[in-house]
């Protein structure tokens, strides 16, 4: 029995749904940041997807490159979370009240 | 055997992508001779590195507009990146932009105490970013020159360790760019279910020999990447951040991205919108009138009761977008150029203004109330005047710019038929106008008798940049016919 390619394009769109919600009403940054990571995976998902229904390579090697963003906005975004974090030991973006939003 | 063989070998036309590999390489240059250095690499190595790069790719565009005058359009690496007149004069418009950028962060770095070479590293390989999305034909190598261009950026907001408040911009301008970006990739995701491909000419093939009967995909992954592109050139209602983090970030870095970030968006979305969707004209068309009159009007609105210069410059720029983006609604071989020229006289008036707003920050780049420019231009006559016309030029006054570039995309969008939408972004000028007129009141003002102003120290180099910024927005302002007519012709060599 083989499952059929919109079910796996109905997961990746909650999958990106359950990020986007997250980053948009969660307060913490980390937590905000794991979302961000979960919308590129479901990204990667839908890529996958649609190049196993169209037999086409081109959307598979797109997955490496959206992994090697993914990994890269870690690294920075991380950076920025503990420079967050030594001043103010939270990273809860409702305490960043420098800039009036 | 000897065609296999040729198909096997790939070639990679290095004319075309040389700009970003010098930009990429003159990043990563600085980045191994700072390792090696033995003590903290001077800045001014660091600058003149910048600037030497600039120069350099200023000069490969000029070969490569030459090369296009015998060859015309051509396309490398699998037909992902593009080499035609609009990704020239983009790349020639960002590496200007860098080089002014570059001269004014050099003298904040003294001023502010921030030592090292890391400034121009990031803000090298942010360029090759924005070059590389100018000359992205492949909504996956739109994707990794946005990411290029943001990674860097975020860093940079965020180099000035000891500010609490660049920290905070940092984190929220990497939440929502992180956002923006995995929005713009999902929706490459949905083209490239629709379409069968992420390359925008075979988008553009497949859609105008197709007809889909299911447009649902299409439409939606269309309205993803345009959602991912309002976020990068903060168009409302995407704005939220801009505000924020043009005041956290320090004042170079701001006029950087004001400029930079700017070019290189545009550059994308055109090519995206244009190139790639321009048979779903009718269909985007309205989706980008709404955003159009929100983006202006609001932007214009919302900077009225600013009294900050870095947030009023902010909602300004906001204003400036809706405006570049009335050329690419337009959709027509006129309203690019008119886009183009925009972006072209846009990116340096924008850098000189923050030039001039980093100088007047003062030690700690915190004094940015538009009360503390009351009277400059009675005690500072030359920086004072430099200030004012490039207010007017943002304004649309005659004889600078503005004018011109403000009357191109009006004057495209009036001919494909859009005279409401003209009218519209003629009052959020009007509107706007109020609020330049009123910062250039301020200037010459009298000053406040009780206030003690000191005068502004002007370094050489950020006196260069701003010099030469005013100069390039006077000079095409009083004469933009030779500027017009190589976007003009910028945009006959578009994409195949």
């Amino acid at each position: 029995m083989t499952i059929p390619a919109a079910w796996y394009l109905i997961l990746a769109a909650l999958l990106f749904g359950v990020g986007a919600f997250g980053v948009v009403t969660r307060r913490s940054a980390l937590i905000m940041f794991m979302c961000i990571e979960l919308m590129l995976n479901a990204v990667n998902l839908t890529f996958v997807t649609f190049a196993r229904t169209m037999s086409d390579i081109g959307g598979q090697t797109t997955v490496f490159f959206v992994m090697v963003v993914a990994a890269a906005e870690v690294t920075v975004g991380l950076g920025i979370v503990v420079a967050v974090f030594r001043r103010r030991a939270s990273t809860s973006v409702d305490e960043l009240s420098e800039l009036q939003g | 055997m000897i065609a296999a063989t040729a198909t096997l070998r790939v070639s990679i036309h290095y004319l075309v992508i040389l700009p970003v590999l010098i930009f990429f390489g003159a990043s990563l240059l600085l980045l191994i001779a700072s390792a090696m250095w033995r003590r903290t690499m001077p800045t001014w190595v660091a600058t003149s590195t910048t600037v030497a790069t600039s120069l350099a790719v200023l000069v490969v565009t000029y070969f490569q507009w030459r090369g296009l005058d015998k060859s015309g359009v051509s396309t490398t690496v699998a037909h992902a990146v593009v080499l035609d007149g609009f990704s020239v004069v983009a790349t020639a418009v960002i590496a200007v932009s860098l080089g002014l950028a570059a001269l004014v962060a050099h003298d904040w770095a003294i001023r502010e105490n921030v030592r090292g070479p890391e400034y121009q590293i990031l803000a090298l390989a942010s360029t090759a970013g924005a070059v590389l999305m100018t000359q992205a034909n492949d909504l996956v190598v739109i994707f990794l020159g946005l990411e290029i261009l943001s990674l860097g950026l975020y860093v940079l907001v965020a180099i000035d360790r000891r500010k609490t408040v660049s920290a905070e911009a940092a984190l929220k301008y990497f939440i929502l760019g992180g956002f923006a970006s995995a929005v713009f990739i999902y929706g490459a995701a949905l083209v490239y279910g629709a379409t069968g491909s992420t390359n925008l000419s075979s988008i553009s093939y497949f859609l105008g020999s197709n007809v889909l009967l299911k447009p649902g995909l299409l439409y939606a992954g269309g309205a993803l990447l345009l959602v991912g592109f309002a976020f990068k050139i903060a168009a409302v209602p995407f704005h939220m951040w801009s505000p924020d983090v043009y005041e956290g970030a320090p004042t170079p870095v701001t006029g950087f991205m004001a400029s930079i970030v700017k070019v290189g968006a545009f550059a994308a979305l055109i090519r995206v919108m244009i190139s790639g969707l321009g048979t779903q004209l009718a269909t985007w068309r309205p989706i980008l009138w709404v955003l159009i009159v929100l983006t202006t009007v609001i932007g214009a609105a919302l900077a009225l009761p600013q009294r900050n210069a870095k947030r009023l410059l902010a909602y300004s720029s906001i204003n400036h977008a809706g405006f570049i983006l009335v050329g690419v609604w337009a959709g027509t071989a006129r309203g690019s150029a008119a886009t183009l020229f925009y972006l072209a006289t846009y990116a340096p008036t924008v850098v000189a203004t923050f030039a001039i707003v980093t100088l007047m920050g003062g030690l700690g780049d915190e004094r940015h109330s538009l009360e503390s420019y009351r009277g400059l231009a009675r005690r500072q006559p030359w920086l004072g005047a430099s200030l004012a016309v490039l207010l007017l030029s943002q304004l649309g006054a005659p004889l600078t710019t503005g004018f011109y570039a403000k009357y191109a995309v009006l004057a495209s969008a009036i001919d494909a038929s859009g005279t409401i939408l003209a009218l519209i972004v003629l009052l959020s000028a009007a509107i706007a106008a109020s609020f330049y007129l009123r910062w250039t009141v301020v200037l010459y003002a009298e000053p406040d008798g009780d206030m003690e102003m000191s005068r502004v120290v002007v370094p050489r180099a950020t006196g260069l940049a701003i010099g030469l910024g005013v100069a390039m927005t006077l000079l095409f302002g009083i004469w933009p016919g030779p500027l017009a007519t190589l976007a003009q012709h910028a945009t006959l060599y578009f994409t195949p």
